[in-house]
């Protein structure tokens, strides 16, 4: 498993060793795997795919065709608190673009990115099922609704000084 | 015996098989339907949407390739809805298709441009995205051009069925498209350059990357002695490319056609593979006798020495030290023949013409010293033949050059699967047992992916085995890891079939690569030319014996180590 010693812990390399054991037999295995992967380090990078390749015997391209079909894999690590800014039909008619670009300008990287430091990254979805609170905003499990650009600094601001105290 | 269905298509009854295709069961009644990613024996996904044919009980059109047929079942192949939507299909390929078509090489050969034309498109009927992702120009043999694919996942279909698994679909909808993971080069990726996703490509997206122009400046140039040698296989494909039938020998006549081009000397590959029998066997007697590592594999396919340092370094020691026959003639030429004809090695410029994309990353190994200046495949040839008006099929046949112009039928079929351990087996049966008198091993031929054999010479047991198809390969080397199968000589060339279907063999449609058996077709005619050669065995030579009188002494001695031999290096990729 050295393939992962670069791009985590090796406990997390143990757990994926796991999770690859238990499932190898089971035909269709590998959307399984990829899933409890991205559960395990955050995202699918390349020594993560390269040892799941290697222990199931298929090629890596197969896997990273995979991970490239379905958007709910990612191949970027994600921040410490992910935003999540929803970019569903209601939340888009309240002005969601407007806060995605607020986000992205407070943040200083682009949506599906991470920060240098590692303390935030954005994503966008589809609705998080808080329509009567639009546009919202999740941040880690948290919820922000009624969301207005000029809200969105206040709101961050409030884990970087967080993050300042630990 | 299977259960029989009868339907009709175009109102003709046809009787087949339970779970035969609609394709299948149309094409027996000789009624064409048009297809793009299907290519028998490789891939059949049902993507491309071009077989659309109407069929009683399916509700809207289904694609033939894949749809089984049912008793009963009327088919219509050619109503106005398939034509139509046949149609669209094209223009929307071609919405995002670089219509490079005045200078793309498979102009005139291309199965997208054949059926827009047969389907009167408009090729600028929908405007797709701009086309401007930059060819990957990182492995000396293919180019791969992105902006032409239309992603009928032949290629990728082609290399998994290889076991590499270089290139794959990536990505979701309008922005699928084809690549190595992590968007790697091909030079980076797993690829070994065996070339079989070039044959399966039914568009320009694929090609080996050409050295036509170095080979024209050298021919051009005063001070440049430019040789030619042709691999064993070409001469049972190059017809093809001017419309010969598949399996014509045209040895004499390519002959000719490269004298024309104005090389000093046409020489003939087959030397140095008899040369390369000549080390191999010995290799695997000494092997025997002083327990070497055993297994010992063939090493003349370069496509399976990079599988091997790629993706199982541990069997690098198993790999027969043997240059590649191509390698050998570089090496010979640059050594021996310039020393005998007082030339300077830097004035001779080494063409060879080869079935192989993998052997142009070979001559650019730092091992083999650049002793081949260009390696160029038969599609490659053909095209300097056509630009230079060499009409191959009216020239009279000539001969190939001395000294090197006469080989063993040995020689001759190493171009087909498992003509290199028929070869070997020829010489080294006689090396242990000089009354031993069979020349012919008809366990070892034939197109079976994995064929074995045991034989008892002189108290010697040899279990060989002969793979073509790196999944073959894989198989045989998972078979001695688990201790499954024992064997003592491995021969494997990295195309299904052998260089005969070599990847820079000429690129035949679909139409002919979905009925002809091309791999028995083009081998046969290498069999026919080893029957009617007096010398059968590589050692009965007589030039071998003048370059082992003159120049290396005896086989495997320290001056045939010093020009013959090679090393390899792991190199392990995922």
């Amino acid at each position: 498993m050295e393939h992962c010693a670069a791009c985590g812990t090796p406990e997390q390399a143990a757990a994926l060793k796991a999770v690859i054991e238990q499932s190898r037999s089971t035909p269709g295995c590998l959307m399984h795997i990829l899933q409890e992967a991205q559960g395990i380090y955050g995202y699918l990078p390349l020594g993560v795919q390269t040892t799941i390749a290697e222990e199931l015997g298929i090629s890596l391209s197969e896997v990273y065709g995979v991970v490239t079909f379905y958007s709910q894999f990612s191949l970027k690590p994600k921040g410490k608190h992910r935003i999540s800014v929803c970019l569903g039909t209601a939340c888009y008619v309240k002005g969601a673009d407007k806060v995605l670009e607020a986000v992205e300008k407070n943040v200083g990287i682009k949506c599906g990115e991470c920060t240098e430091d590692g303390l935030f990254s954005i994503d966008s979805c589809r609705c998080v099922g808080a329509c009567g609170l639009a546009p919202v905003m999740m941040v880690d499990e948290e919820v922000y609704g009624r969301l207005t650009p000029d809200k969105v600094k206040d709101i961050l601001d409030g884990y970087r000084k967080e993050e300042q105290k630990a | 015996m299977a259960n029989m269905v009868n339907l009709k298509i175009n109102h003709i009854p046809v009787t087949v098989p339970e779970g035969t295709s609609i394709l299948e069961a149309a094409r027996s009644v000789h009624i064409e339907i048009p297809t793009l990613c299907y290519l028998k024996d490789v891939a059949c996904v049902g993507s491309c949407r071009m077989c659309l044919v109407e069929a009683t009980g399916a509700r809207g059109l289904v694609a033939a390739c894949v749809y089984p047929v049912a008793e009963g079942m009327e088919v219509l192949t050619n109503t106005e809805k398939c034509r139509k939507s046949r149609k669209t299909s094209l223009e929307l390929l071609l919405s995002k298709h670089k219509k490079e078509c005045l200078k793309c090489e498979r102009a005139g050969n291309c199965e997208l441009q054949r059926l827009s034309i047969e389907y009167n498109c408009d090729p600028n009927r929908f405007e797709g995205e701009p086309l401007e992702h930059a060819l990957d120009l990182s492995a000396p043999y293919v180019v791969r051009d992105r902006d032409k694919c239309i992603n009928c996942n032949r290629c990728v279909a082609a290399c998994k069925k290889q076991s590499v698994g270089a290139i794959g679909p990536i990505g979701r909808g309008y922005n699928v498209h084809i690549g190595s993971a992590f968007e790697m080069s091909l030079m980076e990726s797993v690829c070994v350059g065996c070339g079989q996703c070039i044959v399966a490509c039914p568009v320009g997206a694929l090609k080996e990357r050409t050295t036509v122009d170095e080979v024209w400046v050298a021919l051009s140039d005063p001070s440049k002695k430019v040789v030619f040698f042709t691999a064993p296989s070409v001469r049972a494909t190059l017809g093809e490319a001017f419309d010969l039938p598949v399996g014509t020998n045209v040895e004499g006549k390519m002959v000719a056609a490269i004298r024309r081009l104005g090389p000093e000397h046409v020489f003939n590959m087959d030397i140095t593979a008899d040369l390369t029998i000549m080390e191999e066997a010995t290799e695997l007697l000494n092997r025997i006798r002083n327990k070497g590592t055993m297994p010992m594999f063939t090493s003349c396919c370069p496509a399976w020495v990079k599988f091997v340092e790629q993706k199982h370094p541990d069997m690098i020691p198993h790999l027969s030290t043997c240059k590649s026959p191509q390698e050998m003639f570089g090496g010979l030429l640059k050594t021996y023949w310039c020393e005998k004809n007082g030339v300077d090695p830097k004035d001779l410029f080494v063409v060879s013409v080869i079935p192989c994309t993998a052997k142009k990353y070979e001559c650019h190994r730092p091992e083999m010293k650049g002793e081949v200046d260009a390696a160029i495949t038969t599609r490659e040839l053909a095209r300097m033949l056509k630009t230079a008006g060499i009409k191959l099929t009216e020239l009279p046949d000539e001969a190939f050059d001395n000294p090197f112009a006469t080989c063993s039928g040995g020689g001759t079929i190493f171009g087909a699967t498992g003509g290199v351990m028929e070869a070997a087996l020829r010489v080294a049966a006689q090396m242990l047992d000089g009354d031993f008198k069979v020349v012919d091993f008809p366990e070892v031929r034939g197109t079976a992916p994995i064929k074995e054999a045991t034989y008892s010479v002189a108290g010697v047991n040899v279990r060989v085995a002969v793979a073509s198809g790196l999944a073959n390969a894989e198989t045989i080397i998972r078979q001695l890891k688990s201790g499954e199968k024992a064997y003592d000589f491995i021969e494997i060339m990295a195309c299904p079939g052998g260089c005969v279907n070599g990847g820079g063999q000429p690129t035949l449609p679909d139409s002919i690569r979905n009925s002809a058996d091309l791999k028995s077709l083009r081998a046969a005619a290498l069999y026919q030319s080893d029957k009617g050669n007096k010398l059968r065995r590589s050692s009965e030579s007589p030039v071998i014996e003048t370059i082992y009188k003159e120049y290396f002494g005896a086989p495997n001695s320290h001056k045939a180590h010093e020009v013959l031999h090679t090393t390899y290096t792991a190199d392990k990729r995922i």
